[in-house]
């Protein structure tokens, strides 16, 4: 577990904040604007769902809180880490420790078995060898998958499939944990089974979430507040974009 | 990332696509095979001239010449030794000297000569030489035909073999193998007699009695003149030789060999005597050159070194494998450039399947990066692999290369046998070569990857990902 968990464990805290944000792409000639001038907090613990149309910028600022982009302008600060002063190296081993994620489309490693996937982030962790099977192992079994150890993820089903990416981001045991669309790939009775576990461990382990999803109905039943986003700007939830 | 999980990831991906992969790392093996395969004919050759040169039996010998008489050997190394006009004379004094140096079996004055020797009334000129008795064990009279002198002194000769050809009047045609003249044709020579007509030289004031075989070592009279007296003397053919025992003289060499004793005792005019008339005498012999017997090839160079000290020249067969040691390193450089050129080919076929493999692997580079692999990790990763198909080609190159070494071997060998020829080991893998070879592919694999490597790092993993 990484160092700094301990001083983002007041609820007062706040995990992620971001000043100003700006994250432009030119694409050709033309200039875009993904995200433009967001600021935003998220305490310690909080379950928050950022919502907004296609292309509203939900995704790239997901990715700057993750560690796997970094902003053209403003910072993103997370356990008072400003990620843009981190370099590669550092931002590698900041994903590696202090975030988990999860993706709409699972992104397993399709030569991998499932216990491999889960022990990949443990390796890189340089974990020792005797523990990493047991605690991949573990973690599988708390979600379910605990007699799927050795199968390949496309003998799995969707909703198999994201568990097991989440058994992969939890394996690290981070602070804060990013979902993209998580349930984009799945029929409604998995997604909620999936967002269910997420809640669980939201509340459990006082996990701190922030899902990108376009599903009003459900980030309404699990996020304890929403962010919306529209054109790269934060809007109003009454926004008939969001 | 460790280095276990590191390879342990690398051969699995290898694994994952094992067509492609083998392919590669067989064109590595082709190319180390080509490599392996190259060095070992060139090594092997160099091993066998050397076998050939240590055949003739003068790997131990180091012939002694004083700096006043020739200056024809080795001008380079004459700068660590004394001057010409300071050299000394090699003289009786010098020779036991000499042959009280350590490592220093026997040295022993050269006698050589060139003179008229009658058979059957047929004059033939030729050089003489004197041959020690210790010249017995020599492997340069292996294969010989009838034996050895019976003694020190007695008359009695010995024929290289061309001389005994042309006695018979059987001079071999050049470069017909099958002409060749055997050793036993030539066995009706044995037995008979040679008449060696030679002018003695006599010191004045000597007696007019014609010096005969046998005569005690004079001390000559100070003073300087001689006259010269011509001789016959009778002798009997006992043995002819089939190798060359003095291949190392060149145009010096013999054909015929007389026992030393009997040599030195006729006291024949030898060449540097003329240039005596100009000089004054010393009271004890004066010999042209000595030939030095050393008691070991590896003590060559430090008796070389110490008789160069005492202020003469010297040559041995080494300073002629110095040379030969030189064509090699050449012939293998030139070898190793052609076999390293199969690998150069291979090492593109590396790069292309590790570029190819970046294209394929983008969102598992991606994902790695996402979950927290680091830039270093997925480069390392790509390194991994192409070590990986490196030290496999390596191997799997190496064995293929004995393969094919063996097979030159089986085939010239072949060759040799239908040319009557006894059959040669032409090809040679020493250990380096073995070690050398792995380690080169393996070096080559690995910048190979350099490439590959640096731009799968540099993957932007949001872009990674977001291909579908």
């Amino acid at each position: 577990m990484s160092s700094d968990s301990s001083a983002s464990s007041s609820s007062n805290s706040n995990a992620v904040r971001t000043v100003n944000v700006c994250r432009h792409y030119r694409m050709g000639e033309s200039l875009i604007r993904a995200l433009d001038g967001v600021s935003t907090e998220i305490r310690a613990g909080e379950f928050v769902a950022l919502l907004g149309a296609s292309g509203s910028g939900k995704s790239s600022l997901l990715n700057l809180i993750a560690g796997l982009d970094r902003p053209t302008s403003g910072s993103v600060v997370v356990h008072g880490k400003d990620l843009a002063a981190l370099s590669s190296q550092e931002l590698a081993k900041y994903r590696l420790r202090a975030v988990g994620m999860v993706f709409q489309s699972f992104n397993l490693i399709p030569s991998m078995t499932v216990l491999e996937n889960v022990e990949l982030p443990m390796r890189f962790a340089e974990v020792d060898r005797g523990q990493r099977s047991g605690l991949a192992e573990r973690s599988l079994a708390r979600l379910g998958l605990g007699a799927r150890l050795r199968h390949r993820p496309s003998e799995l089903s969707g909703g198999e499939q994201q568990r097991v990416a989440l058994a992969r981001a939890m394996v690290n045991q981070p602070q804060l944990l990013l979902a993209d669309e998580p349930t984009g790939n799945l029929d409604s009775r998995t997604g909620t089974e999936i967002l269910n576990l997420i809640q669980e461990l939201n509340r459990t382990l006082g996990m701190t979430v922030v899902m990108v999803t376009h599903e009003r109905a459900l980030a309404e039943r699990y996020a304890q507040r929403m962010v919306f986003l529209a054109d790269g700007k934060l809007a109003s939830p009454l926004d008939p974009s969001a | 990332m460790k280095a276990y999980d590191l390879l342990e990831l690398a051969g699995r991906n290898l694994r994952e696509s094992v067509l492609r992969n083998s392919l590669t790392t067989l064109g590595i093996a082709v190319g180390v095979a080509s490599l392996v395969a190259m060095l070992a004919l060139g090594v092997g050759l160099q091993a066998l001239a050397g076998r050939h040169l240590e055949k003739a039996g003068l790997f131990d010998t180091v012939i002694v010449t004083s700096r006043r008489d020739f200056r024809s050997y080795e001008h380079e190394d004459e700068k660590d030794a004394a001057s010409a006009d300071k050299s000394r004379l090699l003289d009786e004094a010098a020779r036991q000297e000499i042959e009280h140096l350590p490592n220093v079996l026997e040295a022993y004055p050269d006698i050589r000569f060139i003179t008229e020797l009658q058979y059957q009334s047929k004059p033939h000129m030729t050089m003489v030489a004197g041959m020690p008795f210790s010249a017995k064990d020599n492997d340069a009279f292996e294969g010989m035909a009838g034996h050895f002198f019976s003694s020190d002194a007695a008359p009695e000769v010995i024929l290289q073999k061309s001389f005994a050809e042309e006695l018979m009047g059987k001079a071999p045609k050049r470069g017909r193998a099958d002409d060749e003249i055997s050793i036993s044709q030539l066995q009706p020579l044995l037995g008979k007699q040679l008449v060696m007509r030679y002018a003695e030289r006599v010191n004045e004031p000597a007696s007019d009695a014609p010096a005969a075989a046998a005569r005690p070592e004079v001390a000559p009279a100070e003073g300087g003149s001689y006259s010269v007296v011509s001789h016959q003397l009778p002798l009997t053919i006992v043995g002819i030789a089939d190798l060359d025992p003095e291949s190392m003289r060149g145009s010096a060499r013999a054909r015929v060999f007389l026992p030393l004793k009997l040599a030195q005792d006729l006291h024949v005019m030898q060449p540097a005597d003329l240039r005596d008339t100009m000089r004054a005498f010393s009271s004890t012999p004066v010999y042209l050159s000595l030939t030095v017997r050393v008691s070991g090839p590896k003590q060559v160079q430090s008796v070389q070194a110490a008789i160069k000290k005492a202020g003469f020249n010297t040559f041995s067969i080494l300073d002629a494998n110095r040379g030969l040691q030189r064509f090699f390193a050449v012939l293998d450089l030139f070898l190793g450039i052609f076999g390293s050129l199969a690998l150069a080919v291979a090492s593109l076929g590396i790069v292309n399947t590790l570029v190819m493999a970046i294209l394929e692997r983008r969102r598992e580079i991606g994902i790695m990066k996402a979950i927290g692999g680091s830039d270093s990790d997925v480069k390392r990763l790509f390194f991994a692999e192409a070590g990986a198909m490196g030290a496999l080609g390596g191997l799997f190159g190496v064995a293929l290369g004995w393969g094919i070494g063996r097979l030159i071997n089986f085939g010239a060998n072949l060759w040799l046998k239908r040319q009557d020829l006894p059959p040669e080991q032409i090809w040679s893998v020493p250990w380096w070569l073995i070690a050398g070879a792995i380690v080169f592919a393996l070096l080559v694999s690995l910048i190979s990857g350099l490439y590959p490597a640096s731009r799968a790092a540099k993957l932007d993993p949001v872009q990674a990902l977001r291909y579908e």
